[in-house]
């Protein structure tokens, strides 16, 4: 029972963290259409530039994290208004395709700085953050990781639903002629969308790095992982996101704990496949409301 | 007494993709805290002006390539629509897009995009000061609104925004009779209590020349008839082609279509 | 004698024949002979072993690229698969040829069909999904294959691959590069052939329809989901025989080239050759393998200097740096690829002095 236990806290705080690096990928494909393959790249440069800062500058954790959250964000808004803006209103293809050559490109860039080498974070959690309950034992890590995961859902969530950037945000999403009859900013909006994603990328790469340590491969494979999750939650649900993480987090850590770890890795793609033929747009899809 | 132009359009053509001429040398002048109405059958170019003032042909790949869009004595032609919106020109879409997945109050909140950091609490009253149908659904998805109440929707989501000049599309679209008297009732009150300036593209002639000042006739891209509403009204052509009055009643046969059009070329 | 044919200075073309020719002047049947010639009988007998084996990796990878742009070229639809088809061909052809026995001339076709039947599984979500899901799915197959590659023990012998038998073919057994340069060229040269007829017919016109816009294709009665699993089937046979000859030319495989950044690197090649262009499928890769061959010898070059060993050992990684990098560049200056420069220097050519 307690292998049950511990699975499921794992496959929470794990299923927490993958929702939340989805949210990041919907938020753009919510306000601009783009899928984002250079989602996992994002996540490890968040991870990395957080390992620089800490371990090789030793700058101390709270102002680490913070500059590694403005850079990041910095980065969104600049790859954004270098490579993305040029192509607004281009085909499809060209777009995809753009955000596979800057996956390519940030791979490649990080594997040459930094190798394929595994990087562990200086422990700085304090161990009393470790819940024990009778014989289960939850790490700080998990709950650190599982903490930061749920802040940040409840932030966007009113930022969303409350802050005027916010709305202006999703009316961009919803159509866009209309909000530029009014004046909304739609070039802003990218941008800005750009920059948030890179932001939770990255949060969801330094957990990441917290938990697994750090590793180019390991990142962008898990970045890859956003897709089964946004597919099961709907390309563009938020809340379908954070649910799809969930449920992909479990089934990752059930069917390692109890089947084979090796299948661990493909599972959530299988699951995808069987869910793009049944159900082709998620489960949490908007379901469209169509009126003339 | 004669009020200071606000608008003036010279002479502007605009061009779609480079290769599609949709307007052929339009001029027209707006005085301030007038309602003009802007009348023509369908693919005259109405919809093409208005977007040519507020920028929104940008996105749609059209470019004004000649003349001048003066808008308070500033060039505007080719401004792009974040900074035309910015100088208080404001254009209602045609066939009303609300943003469907907002509710009422949000949709009415992005209104407030040119000035966001203001508050914005009075300005919703004043919007349903003057829709008070939109209140008790103020907490509703867009997407399930009646199409009348869109209307007032998207007009008052304008309205937001403080606009000094306010291009309405075809606010009576698909609407029935007595919800078009409404709008077009709160049109001229608008133009009165807020001072508005607004352009009015209508295909419902008989009810714009009634709540307009200044009326312009367009055909094929070209303005081909201009006046003062009430004698707009009193034109027999205007009355026979867009008011649906034919003289005497008498169904008119191809050949006086064709005399008209002839009159037309030479106005 | 008949009088041979120049080209036209506009475009006068009366009849539909016309317009669907291959040849538009009888300059241009010349040229193709002589090419023909130059590759056939010139090109193998100066070119030292290891140019040959770079040609003949350009030979096999222009094969799959040919097959990727049927299906993101002309049909529109983005596969990020493609490298794991490639894979699932090179392992059908060890296997036939190991476990069973086939030979040459039998194994290579047959692993093309096999991969088509695999590509068409992967292509099944194509008949509800659009653009964006699609693609998506195709994701999920290049993974799921990976997979299955390399944990299929009892068929793929997991990480200790396969060796293939020597490949004979009429008799002659193929054991040089020079060998296997004729059967990949005359391979490329058949693919061509086909590709560009394909093109010609009911079904690449349906395919360039449904890319164009798959609702009005759909309205004009072409039956869009068989047509889509077509295109994938087509896409996978090309890249099943790729596969194959890769395994035979290679003798020993494992599943580890057949990752996502093959697939990457199969895009790219589509891309910066020119999306929907045969001859750029061909230049794409001539490009993509010619950089990937540069890269390798300027680490060899900088690993044989003892300052740069440190350095070189990191340039290995800047390959993917480059091909990313040559793949966001031609989208965003040259979107229509290296075929489209092509065509600006040739019609330069022909219209000089008068451009215009």
């Amino acid at each position: 029972m307690d292998f049950f236990f511990h699975l499921l806290i794992n496959g929470l705080s794990i299923g927490l963290l993958y929702g939340l690096s989805a949210m990041g990928f919907v938020m753009i494909f919510k306000s601009s259409s783009v899928l984002n393959f250079a989602h996992g790249e994002l996540m490890a440069i968040g991870a990395f530039l957080f390992l620089v800062l800490v371990s090789w500058a030793h700058v101390p954790i709270p102002v680490a994290f913070l500059i590694t959250l403005v850079g990041s964000f910095v980065i969104g808004f600049a790859v954004e208004r270098v490579f993305l803006r040029p192509l607004i209103g281009e085909h499809l293809i060209f777009v995809i395709m753009l955000t596979v050559g800057l996956a390519s490109m940030f791979k490649g860039l990080l594997l040459f700085i930094f190798g394929g080498n595994l990087y562990i974070y200086p422990d700085f959690l304090p161990s009393s953050l470790g819940i024990t309950i009778n014989t289960l034992v939850i790490p700080p890590v998990y709950v650190a990781s599982s903490m930061t995961g749920i802040i940040f859902l409840v932030l966007f969530g009113l930022f969303f639903k409350f802050s005027s950037q916010g709305i202006f945000m999703r009316s961009v999403a919803d159509n866009q002629t209309a909000s530029l009859s009014l004046g909304v900013h739609v070039r802003r909006v990218f941008a800005l969308s750009w920059a948030i994603a890179a932001l939770v990328a990255a949060m969801s790469g330094i957990v990441l790095g917290i938990i697994n340590g750090t590793n180019v491969h390991e990142i962008t494979s898990i970045g890859l992982k956003v897709f089964p999750v946004v597919i099961l939650g709907g390309l563009d649900s938020i809340g379908g996101a954070i649910i799809g993480g969930i449920i992909i987090g479990l089934l990752e850590t059930f069917t390692a704990g109890y089947i084979s770890p090796a299948l661990r890795d493909v599972i959530p793609y299988i699951i995808l496949v069987f869910i793009l033929l049944i159900k082709p747009y998620g489960l949490f899809g908007l379901v469209e409301i169509e009126r003339v | 007494m004669k009020d200071a132009t606000v608008l003036q359009i010279n002479n502007i053509s605009v061009v779609y993709s480079d290769v599609i001429q949709v307007l052929k040398g339009v001029s027209l002048s707006v005085e301030k805290h007038r309602i003009v109405s802007l009348l023509g059958s369908n693919g005259a170019g109405k919809t093409t002006t208005l977007k040519a003032i507020s920028g929104l042909l940008h996105p749609e790949n059209g470019k004004v390539t000649e003349g001048s869009i003066i808008y308070d004595g500033v060039p505007v032609q080719n401004s792009s629509p974040e900074e035309i919106t910015r100088l208080g020109i404001i254009q209602v879409l045609e066939g009303r897009q609300p943003f469907k997945y907002l509710t009422i109050e949000e949709n009415l909140r992005v209104g407030t995009a040119i000035r966001w950091t203001k508050p914005y609490k009075r300005d919703l009253e004043m919007v349903y000061h003057y829709f008070p149908s939109l209140v008790k659904r103020r907490k509703t998805l867009a997407g399930y609104c009646s199409g009348g109440e869109l209307q007032m929707l998207v007009m008052g989501r304008a309205l937001m925004a403080h606009p000094k000049l306010l291009l309405l599309d075809e606010p009576s679209l698909g609407l029935a009779p007595l919800v078009v008297k409404e709008i077009f009732r709160i049109i001229a009150r608008i133009n009165e209590e807020q001072g508005t300036t607004i352009i009015l593209v209508e295909q419902n002639a008989n009810m714009a020349l009634q709540i307009a000042h200044y009326g312009y006739v367009m055909e094929n891209g070209k303005i081909v008839m201009e006046g003062i509403s009430s004698e707009l009204r009193e034109n027999p052509d205007v009355k026979e082609f867009y008011l649906g009055v034919g003289a005497g009643g008498v169904s008119r046969s191809y050949r006086d279509v064709k005399s008209y059009k002839r009159r037309k070329r030479w106005l | 004698m008949k009088k041979l044919q120049f080209h036209p200075c506009g475009n006068f073309k009366q009849r539909y024949e016309e317009e669907l020719r291959i040849f538009e002047t009888d300059f241009g049947r010349l040229w193709l002979i002589v090419g023909a010639l130059v590759l056939f009988g010139i090109v193998p007998f100066v070119s030292s072993p290891y140019l040959l084996y770079v040609i003949n990796m350009t030979g096999i990878a222009a094969i799959g690229a040919m097959g990727l742009n049927i299906l993101i070229g002309y049909t529109g639809l983005i596969s990020l698969g493609h490298g794991a088809f490639i894979g699932v061909g090179a392992y059908a052809g060890a296997i036939l040829a190991t476990r069973l026995g086939f030979p040459f001339w039998l194994a290579i076709p047959s692993a093309g069909l096999i991969t088509a039947g695999v590509g068409m599984i992967f292509g099944l979500p194509s008949g509800r999904l659009k653009g964006l899901y699609l693609t998506i799915a195709t994701l999920a197959g290049q993974i799921i294959i990976e997979y299955v590659l390399l944990r299929w023990e009892s068929l793929t012998r997991g990480t200790m691959g396969i060796t293939l038998p020597t490949a004979s073919l009429l008799g002659m057994e193929l054991i040089d590069d020079r060998d296997f340069f004729y059967v990949i060229y005359v391979v490329l040269v058949a693919v061509t052939f086909i590709t560009v007829n394909i093109m010609r017919t009911r079904y690449g016109r349906a395919f360039i329809a449904i890319r164009d816009n798959d609702r009005a294709a759909e309205g004009m009665g072409i039956p869009i989901f068989p047509y889509k699993l077509l295109a994938f089937s087509i896409s996978s046979f090309y890249a099943g025989v790729a596969g194959s000859l890769w395994a035979y030319y290679m003798i020993s495989i494992t599943s580890e080239p057949f990752s996502l950044s093959l697939s990457v690197e199969y895009i790219a090649m589509v891309i910066i050759g020119g999306l929907g262009s045969i001859p750029g499928s061909i230049f794409g890769a001539v490009f993509i393998i010619g950089l990937n061959e540069l890269l390798r010898s300027a680490t060899d070059l900088f690993m044989s200097m003892p300052v740069f060993r440190g350095f070189g050992l990191n340039l290995a990684s800047l390959r993917e740096f480059a091909f990313g990098l040559a793949i966001v560049l031609f989208i965003l200056f040259e979107p229509k690829g290296l075929a489209e420069i092509w065509r600006i220097i040739r019609s330069n050519f022909r219209l000089w002095p008068f451009s215009y």
